[in-house]
Protein backbone atom coordinates (compact mmCIF):
# COMPACT_ATOMS: atom_id res chain seq x y z
CA UNK A 1 0.00 0.00 0.00
CA UNK A 2 1.50 3.59 -0.79
CA UNK A 3 2.02 5.60 1.95
CA UNK A 4 -0.63 8.76 2.22
CA UNK A 5 0.40 11.76 0.87
CA UNK A 6 -1.52 14.17 3.83
CA UNK A 7 1.48 12.11 5.95
CA UNK A 8 4.30 13.97 7.74
CA UNK A 9 7.65 11.68 7.41
CA UNK A 10 10.40 12.99 9.97
CA UNK A 11 13.89 11.06 11.15
CA UNK A 12 13.40 9.11 14.22
CA UNK A 13 15.03 9.99 17.51
CA UNK A 14 18.38 9.79 17.35
CA UNK A 15 19.03 9.74 13.27
CA UNK A 16 21.14 12.52 11.91
CA UNK A 17 21.29 13.33 8.14
CA UNK A 18 24.39 15.03 6.86
CA UNK A 19 26.49 15.48 3.56
CA UNK A 20 29.78 13.96 4.38
CA UNK A 21 32.35 15.66 1.70
CA UNK A 22 35.03 12.75 2.23
CA UNK A 23 32.34 10.16 1.26
CA UNK A 24 30.63 12.70 -1.57
CA UNK A 25 27.34 11.58 -0.25
CA UNK A 26 24.56 12.63 2.12
CA UNK A 27 24.67 10.10 5.03
CA UNK A 28 22.27 8.95 7.88
CA UNK A 29 23.92 8.33 11.09
CA UNK A 30 22.54 6.40 14.05
CA UNK A 31 23.98 4.33 17.24
CA UNK A 32 27.01 3.23 16.27
CA UNK A 33 26.16 3.11 12.24
CA UNK A 34 26.40 5.02 8.99
CA UNK A 35 24.30 4.53 6.08
CA UNK A 36 25.67 6.23 2.92
CA UNK A 37 22.78 7.07 0.97
CA UNK A 38 22.13 7.36 -2.96
CA UNK A 39 21.84 10.47 -4.95
CA UNK A 40 17.84 9.91 -5.09
CA UNK A 41 17.79 8.76 -1.53
CA UNK A 42 19.76 11.62 -0.53
CA UNK A 43 17.39 13.97 -2.25
CA UNK A 44 14.43 12.40 -0.53
CA UNK A 45 15.70 12.87 3.01
CA UNK A 46 16.88 16.45 2.34
CA UNK A 47 13.40 17.32 2.41
CA UNK A 48 12.12 15.34 5.49
CA UNK A 49 11.56 18.11 8.22
CA UNK A 50 9.05 16.91 10.24
CA UNK A 51 6.89 19.56 9.15
CA UNK A 52 6.45 18.53 5.20
CA UNK A 53 3.92 15.65 3.91
CA UNK A 54 4.57 13.68 1.67
CA UNK A 55 2.99 15.90 -0.92
CA UNK A 56 4.97 18.43 -0.45
CA UNK A 57 7.87 16.22 -0.81
CA UNK A 58 6.85 15.31 -4.08
CA UNK A 59 6.14 19.09 -5.26
CA UNK A 60 9.17 20.01 -3.96
CA UNK A 61 11.10 17.39 -5.89
CA UNK A 62 9.16 17.45 -9.23
CA UNK A 63 10.38 21.10 -9.35
CA UNK A 64 14.17 20.17 -8.53
CA UNK A 65 13.83 17.79 -11.17
CA UNK A 66 11.87 18.77 -13.93
CA UNK A 67 12.83 16.23 -16.42
CA UNK A 68 12.07 13.20 -14.04
CA UNK A 69 8.65 13.35 -14.56
CA UNK A 70 5.67 12.21 -11.72
CA UNK A 71 7.76 11.18 -8.63
CA UNK A 72 4.89 10.50 -5.99
CA UNK A 73 5.00 6.55 -6.71
CA UNK A 74 8.91 6.83 -6.12
CA UNK A 75 9.23 8.91 -3.39
CA UNK A 76 6.00 7.18 -1.40
CA UNK A 77 8.08 3.92 -1.84
CA UNK A 78 11.61 4.91 -0.77
CA UNK A 79 9.72 6.49 2.68
CA UNK A 80 7.90 3.29 3.09
CA UNK A 81 11.22 1.31 2.78
CA UNK A 82 12.68 4.01 5.26
CA UNK A 83 10.19 3.21 7.51
CA UNK A 84 10.53 -0.37 7.62
CA UNK A 85 14.04 0.11 7.88
CA UNK A 86 13.24 2.34 10.92
CA UNK A 87 15.24 5.49 9.60
CA UNK A 88 12.22 7.47 9.70
CA UNK A 89 8.64 7.99 11.42
CA UNK A 90 5.04 9.36 10.25
CA UNK A 91 3.83 11.81 12.78
CA UNK B 1 26.02 -2.88 15.17
CA UNK B 2 26.69 -2.47 11.61
CA UNK B 3 25.55 -0.44 8.99
CA UNK B 4 26.36 -0.26 5.39
CA UNK B 5 29.73 1.49 4.86
CA UNK B 6 31.26 3.35 2.23
CA UNK B 7 34.31 2.89 0.38
CA UNK B 8 35.18 5.86 -1.04
CA UNK B 9 38.77 6.88 -2.30
CA UNK B 10 40.70 8.72 -0.03
CA UNK B 11 44.00 10.38 -0.47
CA UNK B 12 46.05 7.29 -1.60
CA UNK B 13 44.76 5.37 -4.38
CA UNK B 14 43.36 2.06 -2.25
CA UNK B 15 42.83 3.53 0.69
CA UNK B 16 39.87 4.71 1.65
CA UNK B 17 39.29 7.47 4.95
CA UNK B 18 38.99 6.83 8.32
CA UNK B 19 35.26 6.97 8.69
CA UNK B 20 34.78 5.51 12.63
CA UNK B 21 37.16 7.07 15.11
CA UNK B 22 37.32 5.42 18.69
CA UNK B 23 38.88 7.56 21.17
CA UNK B 24 39.56 5.43 24.52
CA UNK B 25 39.96 8.60 26.85
CA UNK B 26 41.29 6.70 29.65
CA UNK B 27 42.08 2.69 30.74
CA UNK B 28 40.72 3.81 34.50
CA UNK B 29 37.41 2.00 35.74
CA UNK B 30 35.43 1.64 38.24
CA UNK B 31 34.45 -2.20 37.25
CA UNK B 32 36.66 -5.12 37.16
CA UNK B 33 34.82 -7.13 34.31
CA UNK B 34 36.89 -10.24 33.00
CA UNK B 35 36.39 -9.97 30.22
CA UNK B 36 37.15 -6.53 29.50
CA UNK B 37 39.10 -5.71 25.85
CA UNK B 38 41.74 -3.11 27.57
CA UNK B 39 44.98 -5.01 27.30
CA UNK B 40 46.35 -6.93 30.02
CA UNK B 41 49.04 -4.47 31.16
CA UNK B 42 47.04 -1.52 31.51
CA UNK B 43 47.89 -0.10 34.53
CA UNK B 44 51.57 0.68 32.85
CA UNK B 45 50.05 3.38 31.06
CA UNK B 46 51.09 6.64 32.18
CA UNK B 47 50.54 9.84 30.48
CA UNK B 48 47.05 9.81 29.29
CA UNK B 49 46.38 12.59 26.25
CA UNK B 50 45.18 15.98 27.43
CA UNK B 51 42.09 17.66 26.62
CA UNK B 52 43.99 20.25 24.03
CA UNK B 53 45.50 16.55 22.42
CA UNK B 54 42.25 15.34 22.23
CA UNK B 55 40.48 18.52 20.47
CA UNK B 56 43.67 17.99 17.51
CA UNK B 57 43.03 14.15 17.50
CA UNK B 58 39.24 15.00 16.68
CA UNK B 59 39.96 17.99 14.15
CA UNK B 60 42.25 15.95 12.54
CA UNK B 61 40.18 12.70 12.24
CA UNK B 62 37.48 15.01 11.24
CA UNK B 63 38.89 16.41 7.94
CA UNK B 64 40.06 13.57 7.30
CA UNK B 65 36.26 11.92 6.99
CA UNK B 66 35.58 10.38 10.23
CA UNK B 67 32.10 10.27 10.54
CA UNK B 68 31.36 8.02 13.70
CA UNK B 69 33.04 8.71 16.85
CA UNK B 70 33.26 6.49 19.97
CA UNK B 71 34.18 8.19 23.39
CA UNK B 72 35.02 4.63 25.03
CA UNK B 73 37.56 3.46 27.53
CA UNK B 74 38.35 2.31 30.25
CA UNK B 75 35.16 4.49 31.71
CA UNK B 76 35.34 7.21 29.79
CA UNK B 77 33.51 9.45 32.65
CA UNK B 78 36.54 9.42 34.88
CA UNK B 79 37.93 12.20 32.29
CA UNK B 80 37.09 15.21 33.56
CA UNK B 81 37.32 16.70 30.27
CA UNK B 82 34.34 15.01 28.38
CA UNK B 83 31.78 17.58 28.43
CA UNK B 84 34.08 19.75 26.65
CA UNK B 85 35.41 17.32 24.29
CA UNK B 86 31.31 16.34 23.57
CA UNK B 87 31.30 19.81 22.62
CA UNK B 88 34.08 20.15 20.56
CA UNK B 89 33.19 16.80 18.52
CA UNK B 90 29.82 17.89 17.86
CA UNK B 91 31.03 21.21 16.77
CA UNK B 92 32.45 19.28 14.21
CA UNK B 93 29.73 17.27 13.14
CA UNK B 94 30.90 13.71 14.72
CA UNK B 95 27.98 11.43 15.34
CA UNK B 96 29.01 11.44 18.97
CA UNK B 97 28.76 8.26 21.05
CA UNK B 98 29.38 7.60 25.03
CA UNK B 99 29.88 4.16 25.37
CA UNK B 100 29.56 3.45 29.67
CA UNK B 101 29.06 1.37 31.91
CA UNK B 102 27.15 3.91 33.71
CA UNK B 103 29.30 4.29 36.96
CA UNK B 104 29.81 7.66 37.35
CA UNK B 105 27.05 9.10 35.50
CA UNK B 106 23.97 10.90 37.14
CA UNK B 107 21.06 12.39 35.61
CA UNK B 108 22.38 16.01 35.60
CA UNK B 109 25.28 14.68 33.56
CA UNK B 110 23.15 12.78 31.06
CA UNK B 111 21.56 16.17 30.37
CA UNK B 112 24.29 18.55 30.67
CA UNK B 113 26.13 15.50 27.78
CA UNK B 114 22.71 16.27 25.58
CA UNK B 115 23.10 19.96 25.87
CA UNK B 116 26.51 19.69 24.38
CA UNK B 117 25.48 17.96 21.74
CA UNK B 118 26.31 14.22 22.64
CA UNK B 119 24.14 11.66 20.24
CA UNK B 120 23.82 8.23 21.99
CA UNK B 121 25.16 6.91 25.09
CA UNK B 122 25.59 3.17 25.22
CA UNK B 123 25.22 1.73 28.74
CA UNK B 124 26.18 -1.45 29.20
CA UNK B 125 25.31 -4.66 31.84
CA UNK B 126 26.54 -7.72 32.95
CA UNK B 127 23.78 -9.82 33.72
CA UNK B 128 19.67 -9.07 34.03
CA UNK B 129 20.08 -9.41 37.81
CA UNK B 130 22.15 -7.76 40.48
CA UNK B 131 23.54 -10.66 42.10
CA UNK B 132 25.24 -11.71 38.99
CA UNK B 133 25.53 -8.45 37.39
CA UNK B 134 27.65 -7.36 40.21
CA UNK B 135 29.95 -10.06 41.10
CA UNK B 136 30.54 -10.07 37.03
CA UNK B 137 31.59 -6.35 37.33
CA UNK B 138 33.37 -6.79 40.52
CA UNK B 139 31.58 -3.57 42.70
CA UNK B 140 27.98 -4.08 44.91
CA UNK B 141 26.21 -1.13 43.71
CA UNK B 142 26.93 -1.77 39.49
CA UNK B 143 23.46 -3.35 38.81
CA UNK B 144 21.43 -0.53 40.54
CA UNK B 145 23.30 2.75 39.13
CA UNK B 146 22.95 1.31 35.81
CA UNK B 147 19.26 0.89 35.91
CA UNK B 148 19.41 4.85 37.33
CA UNK B 149 21.23 5.60 34.47
CA UNK B 150 19.63 3.97 31.55
CA UNK B 151 16.33 4.99 33.09
CA UNK B 152 17.67 8.50 33.24
CA UNK B 153 19.16 8.25 29.27
CA UNK B 154 15.69 7.08 28.01
CA UNK B 155 14.08 9.88 29.99
CA UNK B 156 16.44 12.57 28.56
CA UNK B 157 15.36 11.48 24.85
CA UNK B 158 18.79 9.91 23.82
CA UNK B 159 18.63 6.63 21.48
CA UNK B 160 19.22 3.68 23.85
CA UNK B 161 21.49 1.02 23.23
CA UNK B 162 22.64 -1.69 26.30
CA UNK B 163 24.97 -3.54 25.78
CA UNK B 164 25.35 -7.18 27.44
CA UNK B 165 28.55 -9.02 27.10
CA UNK B 166 27.61 -12.69 27.00
CA UNK B 167 29.36 -15.80 28.31
CA UNK B 168 29.01 -19.34 29.78
CA UNK B 169 27.56 -17.73 33.26
CA UNK B 170 24.91 -15.51 31.98
CA UNK B 171 24.12 -17.25 28.59
CA UNK B 172 20.70 -19.21 30.35
CA UNK B 173 19.49 -15.43 31.04
CA UNK B 174 18.56 -14.51 27.52
CA UNK B 175 14.92 -13.84 28.14
CA UNK B 176 15.40 -12.50 31.12
CA UNK B 177 17.81 -9.78 29.10
CA UNK B 178 15.56 -8.81 26.43
CA UNK B 179 12.35 -8.96 28.91
CA UNK B 180 14.80 -5.68 30.63
CA UNK B 181 15.95 -4.24 27.86
CA UNK B 182 12.01 -4.20 27.09
CA UNK B 183 10.70 -2.74 30.26
CA UNK B 184 13.76 -0.15 30.04
CA UNK B 185 12.64 0.69 26.44
CA UNK B 186 15.84 0.15 25.09
CA UNK B 187 15.85 1.09 20.82
CA UNK B 188 18.98 -1.89 19.97
CA UNK B 189 20.02 -3.94 22.81
CA UNK B 190 23.46 -5.63 21.81
CA UNK B 191 23.67 -9.77 23.08
CA UNK B 192 27.63 -9.61 22.45
CA UNK B 193 29.32 -12.94 23.19
CA UNK B 194 32.99 -12.26 24.53
CA UNK B 195 35.27 -11.77 21.82
CA UNK B 196 38.79 -13.57 23.10
CA UNK B 197 41.48 -10.91 23.39
CA UNK B 198 42.91 -9.08 26.34
CA UNK B 199 41.55 -10.24 29.41
CA UNK B 200 38.91 -12.52 27.94
CA UNK B 201 41.51 -14.33 26.29
CA UNK B 202 43.35 -14.89 29.83
CA UNK B 203 40.10 -16.14 30.78
CA UNK B 204 38.73 -18.04 28.04
CA UNK B 205 38.02 -21.43 29.44
CA UNK B 206 35.99 -19.70 32.53
CA UNK B 207 34.11 -17.49 29.94
CA UNK B 208 33.03 -19.60 26.12
CA UNK B 209 29.94 -20.91 26.20
CA UNK B 210 29.79 -24.64 24.87
CA UNK B 211 28.04 -25.08 21.74
CA UNK B 212 24.83 -26.51 23.46
CA UNK B 213 24.46 -23.17 25.59
CA UNK B 214 24.82 -21.09 22.42
CA UNK B 215 22.09 -22.70 20.13
CA UNK B 216 19.73 -22.40 23.19
CA UNK B 217 20.42 -18.87 23.50
CA UNK B 218 20.19 -18.42 19.82
CA UNK B 219 16.76 -20.40 19.52
CA UNK B 220 15.71 -18.20 22.48
CA UNK B 221 16.68 -14.84 20.99
CA UNK B 222 15.08 -15.89 17.40
CA UNK B 223 11.74 -16.76 18.95
CA UNK B 224 12.14 -13.58 21.30
CA UNK B 225 12.48 -11.68 17.76
CA UNK B 226 9.87 -13.07 15.98
CA UNK B 227 7.87 -11.77 19.31
CA UNK B 228 8.83 -8.46 18.46
CA UNK B 229 8.45 -8.19 15.13
CA UNK B 230 4.79 -9.45 15.21
CA UNK B 231 3.91 -6.97 17.83
CA UNK B 232 5.20 -4.32 15.97
CA UNK B 233 8.69 -2.88 18.24
CA UNK B 234 10.95 -1.39 17.05
CA UNK B 235 13.44 -2.60 19.51
CA UNK B 236 16.13 -4.76 17.51
CA UNK B 237 18.02 -7.55 19.11
CA UNK B 238 22.00 -7.79 17.86
CA UNK B 239 23.12 -11.27 18.84
CA UNK B 240 26.76 -11.67 18.48
CA UNK B 241 28.32 -15.24 18.56
CA UNK B 242 31.36 -16.31 19.24
CA UNK B 243 33.56 -16.57 15.91
CA UNK B 244 35.34 -19.85 17.72
CA UNK B 245 31.99 -21.33 16.73
CA UNK B 246 32.56 -20.52 13.14
CA UNK B 247 34.50 -22.50 10.52
CA UNK B 248 35.22 -19.28 8.20
CA UNK B 249 37.18 -16.14 9.77
CA UNK B 250 35.31 -13.13 10.32
CA UNK B 251 36.21 -10.00 8.17
CA UNK B 252 37.53 -8.61 10.67
CA UNK B 253 37.55 -4.43 11.54
CA UNK B 254 36.41 -4.66 7.60
CA UNK B 255 40.20 -5.65 6.75
CA UNK B 256 43.28 -3.94 8.55
CA UNK B 257 43.00 -0.07 8.07
CA UNK B 258 40.15 0.12 6.46
CA UNK B 259 37.74 2.12 8.13
CA UNK B 260 38.50 1.71 12.05
CA UNK B 261 41.19 4.11 13.62
CA UNK B 262 41.43 3.74 17.33
CA UNK B 263 43.74 6.48 19.46
CA UNK B 264 44.49 4.73 22.83
CA UNK B 265 44.40 6.68 26.10
CA UNK B 266 48.31 7.50 25.73
CA UNK B 267 48.04 8.58 22.13
CA UNK B 268 48.86 5.30 20.29
CA UNK B 269 47.26 4.54 17.13
CA UNK B 270 45.85 1.30 16.03
CA UNK B 271 43.88 -0.27 13.39
CA UNK B 272 41.45 -1.59 16.45
CA UNK B 273 41.73 -1.69 19.78
CA UNK B 274 43.25 -5.21 20.23
CA UNK B 275 46.40 -4.37 17.76
CA UNK B 276 48.68 -2.99 20.72
CA UNK B 277 48.83 -6.51 21.74
CA UNK B 278 50.81 -7.46 18.29
CA UNK B 279 54.65 -7.40 18.02
CA UNK B 280 54.30 -4.53 15.61
CA UNK B 281 55.12 -0.70 16.33
CA UNK B 282 52.33 1.28 16.19
CA UNK B 283 52.69 5.73 15.63
CA UNK B 284 51.63 8.09 18.60
CA UNK B 285 49.21 11.12 17.84
CA UNK B 286 52.24 13.24 19.78
CA UNK B 287 54.44 12.42 17.22
CA UNK B 288 52.68 12.60 14.02
CA UNK B 289 49.24 13.35 12.44
CA UNK B 290 46.84 11.01 12.23
CA UNK B 291 46.53 11.63 8.40
CA UNK B 292 50.51 10.44 8.03
CA UNK B 293 49.77 7.66 11.15
CA UNK B 294 46.84 6.39 8.18
CA UNK B 295 47.94 7.13 5.17
CA UNK B 296 52.03 6.49 5.50
CA UNK B 297 52.76 4.54 8.52
CA UNK B 298 54.33 1.30 8.59
CA UNK B 299 52.04 0.39 11.07
CA UNK B 300 48.95 1.09 9.61
CA UNK B 301 50.17 -0.54 6.39
CA UNK B 302 51.57 -3.43 7.17
CA UNK B 303 48.40 -6.03 7.28
CA UNK B 304 46.94 -3.66 3.87
CA UNK B 305 46.22 -5.46 0.75
CA UNK B 306 46.83 -9.50 0.14
CA UNK B 307 50.57 -9.41 -0.50
CA UNK B 308 51.66 -10.37 3.19
CA UNK B 309 49.37 -13.35 3.13
CA UNK B 310 50.74 -16.68 3.29
CA UNK B 311 49.28 -20.12 2.68
CA UNK B 312 46.16 -21.45 2.93
CA UNK B 313 45.23 -17.65 2.24
CA UNK B 314 47.22 -16.63 -0.39
CA UNK B 315 45.71 -19.04 -2.93
CA UNK B 316 41.96 -18.89 -1.13
CA UNK B 317 39.21 -17.30 -3.44
CA UNK B 318 37.73 -15.94 -0.32
CA UNK B 319 40.59 -13.88 0.98
CA UNK B 320 38.82 -10.58 -0.34
CA UNK B 321 35.82 -11.80 1.94
CA UNK B 322 37.35 -12.32 5.17
CA UNK B 323 41.19 -10.95 4.52
CA UNK B 324 42.20 -13.91 6.48
CA UNK B 325 40.16 -12.92 9.56
CA UNK B 326 41.41 -11.55 12.80
CA UNK B 327 45.38 -10.60 13.56
CA UNK B 328 45.42 -10.42 17.21
CA UNK B 329 43.49 -14.10 16.85
CA UNK B 330 45.92 -15.75 14.86
CA UNK B 331 49.07 -13.83 16.88
CA UNK B 332 47.49 -15.37 20.17
CA UNK B 333 46.74 -18.97 19.04
CA UNK B 334 49.48 -19.56 16.71
CA UNK B 335 52.61 -16.89 18.14
CA UNK B 336 52.71 -15.42 14.55
CA UNK B 337 49.80 -12.88 13.28
CA UNK B 338 50.72 -13.20 9.65
CA UNK B 339 48.84 -16.79 9.46
CA UNK B 340 45.56 -17.51 8.91
CA UNK B 341 42.99 -16.87 11.36
CA UNK B 342 42.74 -20.52 12.83
CA UNK B 343 38.99 -20.32 13.05
CA UNK B 344 38.90 -21.11 9.47
CA UNK B 345 38.40 -24.69 8.71
CA UNK B 346 41.45 -24.24 6.06
CA UNK B 347 44.33 -23.15 8.64
CA UNK B 348 46.92 -25.99 9.39
CA UNK B 349 46.11 -24.32 13.60
CA UNK B 350 42.36 -25.16 13.39
CA UNK B 351 43.30 -27.65 16.07
CA UNK B 352 43.70 -24.39 18.40
CA UNK B 353 40.16 -23.77 18.27
CA UNK B 354 38.51 -27.10 18.72
CA UNK B 355 40.26 -27.93 21.35
CA UNK B 356 38.98 -24.44 23.35
CA UNK B 357 35.43 -25.77 21.57
CA UNK B 358 36.03 -28.90 23.47
CA UNK B 359 36.97 -27.29 26.71
CA UNK B 360 33.60 -25.58 26.72
CA UNK B 361 32.24 -28.50 26.83
CA UNK B 362 33.61 -29.69 29.87
CA UNK B 363 34.65 -26.42 31.86
CA UNK B 364 33.78 -25.89 35.69
CA UNK B 365 35.06 -23.28 36.74
CA UNK B 366 33.27 -20.67 38.70
CA UNK B 367 33.20 -17.09 38.36
CA UNK B 368 35.41 -16.49 41.45
CA UNK B 369 38.18 -18.57 39.33
CA UNK B 370 38.59 -16.06 36.78
CA UNK B 371 41.33 -13.46 36.95
CA UNK B 372 39.76 -9.77 37.58
CA UNK B 373 40.47 -6.79 35.67
CA UNK B 374 42.43 -4.11 37.94
CA UNK B 375 45.18 -2.60 38.52
CA UNK B 376 46.80 -5.28 40.79
CA UNK B 377 46.57 -8.10 38.51
CA UNK B 378 47.45 -5.99 35.59
CA UNK B 379 50.65 -5.17 37.28
CA UNK B 380 51.46 -9.18 36.88
CA UNK B 381 51.54 -8.60 33.20
CA UNK B 382 53.87 -6.13 33.20
CA UNK B 383 56.54 -7.23 30.35
CA UNK B 384 59.61 -5.41 31.78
Amino acid sequence: MAVGMKRIPKLRPGFRFQWEPAQNAYVLLYPEGMVRLNDSAGAVLKEVDGQRNVADIVALLEQQFPDAGSLSEDVSDFLKDAEQQHWILFT
Amino acid sequence: MSGHHAMPAGDRPGIGPPLWLLAELTYRCPLQCPYCSNPLDFAQTQQELTTEEWVRVLRQGREMGAAQLGFSGGEPLVRQDLPELIAEARQLGYYTNLITSGLGLTATKVNAFRDAGLDHIQVSFQASDPELNNAVAGSRKAYDQKLAMARAVKEAGYPMVLNFVIHRHNIHQMEDIISLCERLGADYVELATCQYYGWAFENREGLMPSKAQLEKAEAEVNSYRKRLTSSGSAMKLIFVTPDYYEERPKACMNGWGSLFLTVAPDGTALPCHSARLLPIEFPNIRESSLHSIWYDSPGFNHYRGDSWMPEPCRSCDEKDKDFGGCRCQAYLLTGNADNADPVCGKSPHHDRILAARKAADHATAGLEELTYRNADNSRLFFRG
